[in-house]
């Protein structure tokens, strides 16, 4: 039995030091997690929502935590650990005022599948006192602290993942917490201390959100949050993204590349998120991920225009190209090809790159062609 | 790009962005990477965390980067040749170069030897203002380490000397045998979303698609022959920075400007602009109507990256596939097809079905790109180097060997500035971008959150100047140059140096590039952006 457990009776290879998370995903084997960003690969066994079963010891043990030796026999979903769920998600309920048709991302939160999954009862709203805040911490990052089920992973994402180290720790009125106003948070803070805390205070009406004097913005902690708490403007006012079609595409501004998801719907792009590939594997800065709106701006141009008495006027396709192509001969003619320059562009795709040079070289005749964007 | 062609024989990033988190040491240089390549800045930061990565930062202003630096050297502005030959001087005094990697993989040493001696830490420290003992902690850091990348931009290459400047780090990594290793190499990050590949693909004045240059008639009547003609020109052209000036000269007739706003975007704009005024003839193809636009006869409207088809090559020279999500507006056109369809009209027909098919003749005609195919890019993007199918691509560049054979040391003398602070204009500005906004704002701008984010120009200045000048934060005040005067708002804050103001360029309210001087690099023909003598006054 070297190297080999047992989850749902089926045997697997596991390689030393492996988690049984990490066994059981590697082999598509659901379970269910909370507080895990998988991103970091640092497990902060903070929600409990993934305890599994041993056997024959029916011990509950923290599936992301939990190291696998040889001959573990594993079950993931027993009815002790289903039990177990179903009063964690209880408890999660509880804590805040999840009243899903006022969330920005209803049908896409980790805490409403889980729910219906396990089938966890909530409480009854109208006893409950609403002393939470929605916030915009900046014009992008939306803060609602009536979702927040303090699994810490925003905490992860800006703390280990970006190391923008922006969130602080507040009461759940929005005051923050004395300690976290003072800067004490050094270039190279350690996260663990930030989830530690809010574990041990889990009962207490304490959770995280972004510093809007530290926060640039990212998102990751947007991208992190498992539920309604962190959500973007563009999540709140637009449709769902269930509701849209998904379209992976590279980022058009700096040079990293990023891999986007954009969210489209009748034409139009109403949300971006990163794609969970190289070279980003999921993280974008402010401008990958919000500043796609000039897209749709109405200032776009829509016809093709042209010059006469100093005044534009709009022209078919057919007219303007049958001129410029009308200007651009007489101009060669007359003084030559290399009288002519084309500035190609580094906001265009490659295969237009190209065309735009062979349309220099060969059509033109001149090797006038270059780019702004010189490095 | 220039100077690492000239180093290594390939001017793009030695080594991919993952790597970064391999090297021991890290030296950034010329690059506010947090606001510039912001993803790129979280692969360094979680390696200075995590990985225990030194990091040295060599840079006048207090950018973020320097919080996670172990090292901070602050030099004056345009001095980066002498703190480099400083640390190369250090390194072979004390004997911690890699002789076995210089001896077998470079040629050149003796000069660079010769050159560097007397570049002493003392007489760096009078040009830099790096003092003598960081700048030999510095230089121990680099050349101790096992790997040690560097990573630089704008800040290194905009300036008169920029392509030594280059030439520089790559003796730099050279010295140390810090190429063809993970976790090392010579890495500019590239500004815009596709510049390498707009380099990759030939638009240069000087090469086709894959560098193959022009001037060689083997390449050219294989490039003729593929396009179906008879011959193409086989002088070099002219570039960017050189049609200007033709322009007003009147050589230059007519201009054809794609996805660009010179007007804003280039050194000393009011004469850009006195330039394109003076053409006979200028089309300009963009999404907007544009500072440039606006001069144009003839404006044409282009799609935006979502709604075509095709691919970029980011920084690190990974190919990955752009892809259609929705309709462009109105009756625009991809930037591609109204290229073909002006063509097919000057009598020339270049006919595609697909971008398949194109990017198919691209695979055929460039060496680079021949073993990346368009179906692979379905699944993941692609590095080149890639000779032939089924290679996996090459995210680290000369392992064995370089393009040119043995590696060039360049002996470079150190040179001030093309201008220089005097009595009329006696503080320096620096000019770059900032993280909320993109080049001349054509974009960004039209996002409101990002408006209220940043939504205006503004002179960052110490608190001394500020004192001193009798300036507040927030208050209106007047930068001149031998060029123009720009107004904007005053920011005091600690991380611009004594003596030097720094000044985004993303507004056309307060355009930097007013002020900024026009001498550029004759080998890259990039301006001196990042260096130029200014005075400030308050505006009553
Ligand atoms: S948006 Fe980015 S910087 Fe702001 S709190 Fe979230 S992760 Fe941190
Ligand atoms: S805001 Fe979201 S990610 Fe952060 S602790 Fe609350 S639920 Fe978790
Ligand atoms: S998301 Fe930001 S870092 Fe990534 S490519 Fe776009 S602009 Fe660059």
């Amino acid at each position: 039995m070297q190297n080999k457990c047992i989850i749902n009776n089926k045997e697997y290879n596991f390689n030393d030091g492996e988690t049984i998370l990490e066994v059981a995903q590697r082999n598509n084997i659901y379970i269910p997690t909370l507080c895990y960003l998988k991103k970091t690969g640092t497990p902060t066994g903070k929600c409990n929502i993934c305890m599994v079963e041993l056997r024959p010891s029916g011990e509950l043990v923290h599936a992301c935590l939990t190291k696998v030796e040889a001959g573990m026999n594993i079950i993931t979903e027993s009815d002790k650990c289903v039990a177990h769920r179903r009063e964690v998600l209880e408890k999660l309920l509880a804590l805040g005022y999840h009243d899903c048709p006022t969330c920005p991302i209803p049908g896409d939160c980790e805490l409403q599948d889980l729910v219906w999954k396990y089938g966890a009862k909530g409480i009854d709203l109208t006893k409950k006192e609403k002393d939470y805040v929605v916030k915009y911490i900046t014009p992008f990052i939306r803060w609602d602290s009536s979702k927040c089920v303090r699994c810490g992973r925003c905490i992860q994402a800006c703390f280990d993942v970006q190391v923008n180290n922006a969130i602080r720790v507040y009461e759940v009125n929005g005051e923050a917490k004395k300690a976290d106003r003072d800067d004490k948070v050094t270039s190279l803070f350690d996260s663990r201390e930030y989830v530690e805390r809010l574990k041990a205070e889990f009962t207490e009406p304490i959770l995280p959100a972004p510093d809007e004097n530290f926060c640039v913005s990212c998102g990751e902690c947007v991208q992190a949050c498992p539920v309604g708490a962190l959500s973007s403007s563009y999540e709140w006012l637009g449709p769902k993204k269930w509701q849209m079609k998904k379209v992976q595409t590279t980022c058009s501004y700096c040079g990293v590349g990023c891999q986007l998801d954009l969210y489209v719907k009748d034409n139009r792009i109403f949300l971006v998120t990163g794609a969970n590939e190289a070279p980003n594997y999921g993280s974008l800065c402010v401008k990958g991920r919000f500043g796609f709106r000039f897209i749709s701006s109405d200032e776009r141009l829509k016809k093709p225009l042209i010059k006469k008495n100093g005044q534009f006027t709009e022209a078919s396709w057919d007219d303007a190209l049958d001129f410029i192509s009308k200007k651009l001969t007489e101009i060669k003619d007359q003084f030559g090809p290399d009288s002519i320059g084309v500035f190609t562009s580094a906001r265009i795709t490659n295969e237009e790159n190209y065309l735009v040079q062979k349309f220099a070289r060969a059509v033109i005749g001149t090797n006038n062609v270059d780019h702004c964007a010189r490095l | 790009m220039a100077g690492l062609a000239a180093a290594f024989g390939s001017g793009a990033m030695t080594n991919n962005i993952g790597d970064l988190q391999n090297a021991e040491v890290i030296l950034i240089t010329g690059s506010n990477t947090t606001e510039n390549h912001p993803v790129i800045s979280t692969y360094i930061k979680r390696a200075v965390k995590f990985r225990g990565t030194k990091l040295i930062v060599v840079d006048p202003r207090g950018i973020k980067m320097t919080k996670f630096a172990t090292k901070w050297l602050r030099q004056n502005l345009g001095t980066d040749i002498a703190w480099i030959n400083g640390m190369m001087h250090v390194i072979i005094k004390e004997g911690l170069w890699d002789k076995k990697f210089v001896e077998t993989r470079t040629e050149g040493f003796e000069e660079l030897k010769k050159i560097v001696e007397k570049y002493t830490p003392e007489y760096v420290e009078k040009i830099t203002g790096i003092s003598r003992q960081d700048l030999i902690e510095a230089a121990r850091m680099y050349a101790k380490a096992k790997s040690a990348a560097i990573v630089y931009t704008m800040g290194i290459t905009q300036h008169i000397t920029g392509t030594d400047n280059v030439k520089s780090l790559a003796n730099l990594a050279l010295l140390c045998g810090n190429l063809g290793i993970e976790g090392g190499g010579v890495n500019p990050l590239r500004g815009q979303n596709n510049v390498q590949g707009a380099c990759d693909m030939g638009g240069l004045p000087n090469v086709y698609s894959g560098y193959q240059v022009v001037t060689n008639p083997d390449i050219r009547s294989k490039m003729a022959k593929a396009w179906g003609v008879a011959n193409l020109p086989d002088k070099v052209g002219l570039k960017v920075t050189e049609m200007i000036p033709k322009a007003l000269e009147k050589s230059i007739r007519a201009l054809y400007i794609i996805g660009e706003n010179p007007v804003l975007s280039d050194a000393d704009i009011g004469h850009v602009r006195k330039a394109i005024e003076s053409l006979d003839f200028l089309v300009v193809q963009d999404i907007f109507l544009t500072e440039t636009a606006e001069l144009a006869d003839v404006v044409l409207p282009a799609a935006a990256f979502a709604e075509k088809e095709g691919t970029f090559t980011n920084t690190e020279r990974r190919v990955s596939r752009v892809r259609k999500a929705i309709d462009p507006p109105g009756e625009a056109k991809a930037d591609g097809d109204i290229i073909m369809e002006l063509s097919y009209r000057m009598g020339y027909e270049m006919k595609y079905s697909s971008i398949e098919e194109l990017y198919e003749e691209i695979r055929q005609v460039t060496p680079s790109y021949k073993g990346i195919t368009y179906k692979e890019l379905e699944k993941e993007g692609k590095f080149w180097p890639c000779p032939e199918v089924g290679h996996p691509g090459t995210p680290i560049l000369h392992t064995e060997k370089f393009p040119i054979g043995k590696g060039k040391f360049h002996a470079i003398e150190f040179l001030p500035p093309a201008e220089q602070v005097d009595d009329q204009y006696p503080m320096w500005l620096t000019t770059g971008r900032i993280l909320y906004q993109y080049h001349t704002g054509t974009m960004t701008r039209k996002v409101d959150g990002i408006n209220k984010l940043a939504p205006e120009c503004f002179i960052e200045m110490s608190p001394e100047d500020a004192e001193e000048l009798g300036l507040k934060d927030g208050d209106l005040a007047e930068v001149e140059s031998r060029r123009g005067k720009v107004k904007a708002r005053v920011k005091v804050s600690d991380v611009a140096r004594k003596g030097t103001i720094f000044m985004p360029f993303h507004f056309k309210e307060a355009p930097a590039n007013l002020l900024t001087n026009p001498v550029f690099d004759p080998i890259a023909g990039i301006p001196e952006y990042k260096v130029c003598a200014v005075k400030v006054a308050k505006v009553a």
